[in-house]
């Protein structure tokens, strides 16, 4: 018996008119009840037409993520001499960007894990826009690492897989901990981020019009019902997801700072560096979404669904978690003097006046003084001013790890061997090649996907505007 | 419970479901079902509604089992990973330094543990709500796709006890829906 289908169903509403971009302090303007929530950010995906602009910005990133095609294939062909890595400098870009694209993945979690547990509802209309940041940011921190070892086709002697030559990793290493450590926060991400969405797919099965679009969204519903019993255990299930998501990504960027403070090396080796790595991802995370959603909203008319309220509150966000990482450069002064150890006090003063002097104080402007506008509720509401601190504290994020990572071994204990290293062209074209890849895949997935969860924001909408139209 | 559509034509009816246009309607009629005895009900809505699961008494449930057992098997598996290869497999003296330096091992336990906690939850959560299931007979109601959407709706299946053609179908119209319908397959 073949399936019937009504489909005036489907779409049940004409599109809502959105007036003027909504500019009231609610987390979710008053034009939206169930049925135009749905269809707002239903029709996004299902829409027939898909917008010009997504064409252009394609084949704007289409060549840049070429590009990260071309560096990675010369890089293999070569080998990774054709970074400029060379003695002292022995880690260069490979792990700024590494621990840069790890680091904007963080607020990902954040929002979905951490303000999900106290009950931040503001949150959950850009979580999963977050989430798809972290998934992405994640797959270009992975890149890095895997590069760096020469032969990435061997990767997976990283991982304990037994072998003939009774090869086990160095257990006591952090850089094995950053294995388990980076693969299970991506896993759990992906869990996370695919686990939230089977909802909304659900709905986009429901909605689609065309019959191949709505079986693909079937399956990848795995044919969700909204059965009450269902939703028991997924909401159990996602509530302890966002519990174990909150430590592990915690985890994660102390990790990665062990990476550093275990060695002894002068500026790495210190106490202060898993909170204030971690403070420092979550920093340019937040900046990150702030960077994304601006342009998105905009674009998509979602004013109404992140709203001022949601500006203002990621850039509080921000505004803290600078002060955290301001706080950990005061502490690196201040030990590096306290200490009274001459290596220590050397690399500070080198920092400030030496080669990279210019780097240092370019990342003190960006991540401490521009952020202090914020300080101002008519800027933290303002979409611009915002955006245009979210990207200088996204460029300040990236120099404070070229100041750890390259001002502590350019110039290390033997002026003899004392070096400049600003990264090779390939350095360079690697990394823009990892921003288009990412900004890439947010473009494909802004489009095939719903970005706003449709099941979430139904639940904050305040139960008067419930009523059915 | 329900067997799948034999394709001949020949439906079998599968229970009644009555559609609502908002939750405190559809709160109301649960409760007013659960009162009168019935059992084989669900309802379906477009977000969790913690009223539904109290009437429904459908906060008990083994996902937070089921993610302990995980986590603890990871946690194990962490560590007896790292202990096999530094202990029995493959000891090396380095300075005179324990095989078995179960300190340095706590951040790859942790890992495992939350790793395997969350494949759990994810694993559970589908296997023990009966998914993935692509085909279900309330799909074959054509308003049934407001579910994920706008609407709401209750059902009450054929195996209850209590169910009746008529009566069954008179209580759900008194209980203010928006529509009753049959669901068969």
């Amino acid at each position: 018996m073949p399936f019937k289908r009504d489909w005036s169903l489907s779409q049940k509403a004409t599109d809502i008119e959105q007036v003027e971009p909504y500019k009231g302090d609610s987390v979710v303007a008053p034009e939206y009840n169930n049925s135009t929530i749905t269809q707002k950010i239903a029709n996004i995906v299902l829409r027939a037409e898909t917008p010009l602009w997504w064409y252009l910005a394609l084949a704007f990133l289409l060549p840049v993520v070429g590009l990260l095609g071309i560096s990675v294939t010369y890089l293999v062909l070569i080998g990774t001499g054709v970074w400029g890595l060379n003695v002292p400098v022995g880690w260069g870009f490979a792990i700024i960007n590494f621990v840069w694209w790890i680091g904007i993945g963080h607020a990902g979690t954040l929002i979905s894990a951490i303000l999900h547990l106290m009950r931040q509802d503001w949150r959950n209309s850009i979580n999963r826009f977050a989430e798809a940041m972290t998934i992405f940011a994640v797959m270009c921190a992975g890149m890095f690492p895997l590069l760096h070892v020469g032969r990435p086709w061997l990767a997976y002697w990283l991982l304990p897989l037994p072998n003939t030559m009774a090869l086990w990793p160095q257990w006591r290493s952090p850089l094995v901990w950053d294995v388990f450590a980076v693969s299970t926060y991506f896993t759990v991400s992906l869990i996370f981020w695919y686990m939230g969405m089977i909802p909304d797919l659900g709905t986009l099965r429901d909605r689609a019009k065309h019959p191949v679009v709505a079986r693909i969204f079937g399956v990848l519903s795995l044919g969700w019902r909204g059965a009450s019993s269902h939703w028991a255990r997924y909401e159990k299930a996602y509530l302890i997801l966002a519990g174990l998501s909150t430590p592990l990504v915690l985890s994660v960027h102390s990790i990665v700072s062990f990476d550093f403070a275990v060695s002894l090396i002068p500026g790495w080796h210190t106490t202060v560096f898993p909170p204030y790595f971690v403070a420092g991802a979550i920093y340019a995370g937040f900046a990150m979404v702030l960077t994304l959603t601006i342009p998105v909203r905009k674009i998509f008319g979602l004013e109404g669904l992140i709203t001022t309220r949601h500006l203002e509150n990621m850039g509080k966000v921000t505004l803290a978690t600078g002060f955290i990482v301001v706080y950990g450069y005061a502490m690196e002064m201040f030990i590096s003097w306290y200490s009274a150890s001459p290596y220590e006090g050397f690399m500070m003063w080198n920092r400030m006046t030496g080669q990279y002097a210019l780097v240092y104080w370019a990342l003190i402007f960006c991540n401490a003084v521009s952020i202090q506008i914020l300080w101002w509720k008519r800027a933290r509401r303002n979409p611009i001013i915002l955006f245009i601190v979210s990207l200088i504290v996204g460029v300040g994020m990236w120099l404070e790890r070229f100041v750890i990572v390259v001002t502590s071994l350019a110039n290390d204990y033997m002026p003899s061997s004392w070096d400049y290293y600003a990264g090779s062209i390939w350095d360079w074209s690697l990394y823009v090649g990892t921003i288009g890849f990412f900004l890439f895949m947010m473009c494909l997935f802004i489009r095939f996907l719903p970005m706003i969860p449709m099941s979430e924001m139904k639940m904050i909408i305040p139960k008067h505007r419930k009523k059915d139209v | 419970m329900f067997d799948m559509n034999n394709g001949h034509g020949i439906t079998t009816l599968r229970g009644f479901v009555a559609e609502f246009k908002d939750e405190e309607t559809i709160i109301d009629a649960t409760k007013k079902t659960v009162d009168a005895g019935y059992h084989n009900i669900e309802t379906y809505t477009p977000y969790p509604l913690e009223e539904l699961l109290d009437v429904q008494h459908l906060h008990r449930n083994n996902v937070a089992l089921v993610i302990l057992i995980g986590g603890l098997i990871g946690c194990a598996v962490g560590f007896f990973m790292q202990y096999f290869a530094s202990v029995i497999h493959y000891p090396i003296n380095v300075g005179g330094r324990p095989f078995n330096s179960w300190p340095a091992f706590i951040p790859v336990m942790f890992e495992c543990t939350v790793l395997f906690a969350a494949i759990s939850a994810m694993v559970g959560m589908i296997i023990m709500n009966r998914l993935p299931r692509p085909h279900h007979p309330i799909f074959e109601l054509d308003r049934f796709r407001l579910a994920t959407q706008d609407r709401f709706f209750l059902c009450i299946e054929v195996e209850d006890p209590s169910f009746d053609t008529e009566k069954t179908w008179k209580f759900l119209e008194d209980l203010n829906p928006h529509e009753v319908n049959k669901v068969e397959s």
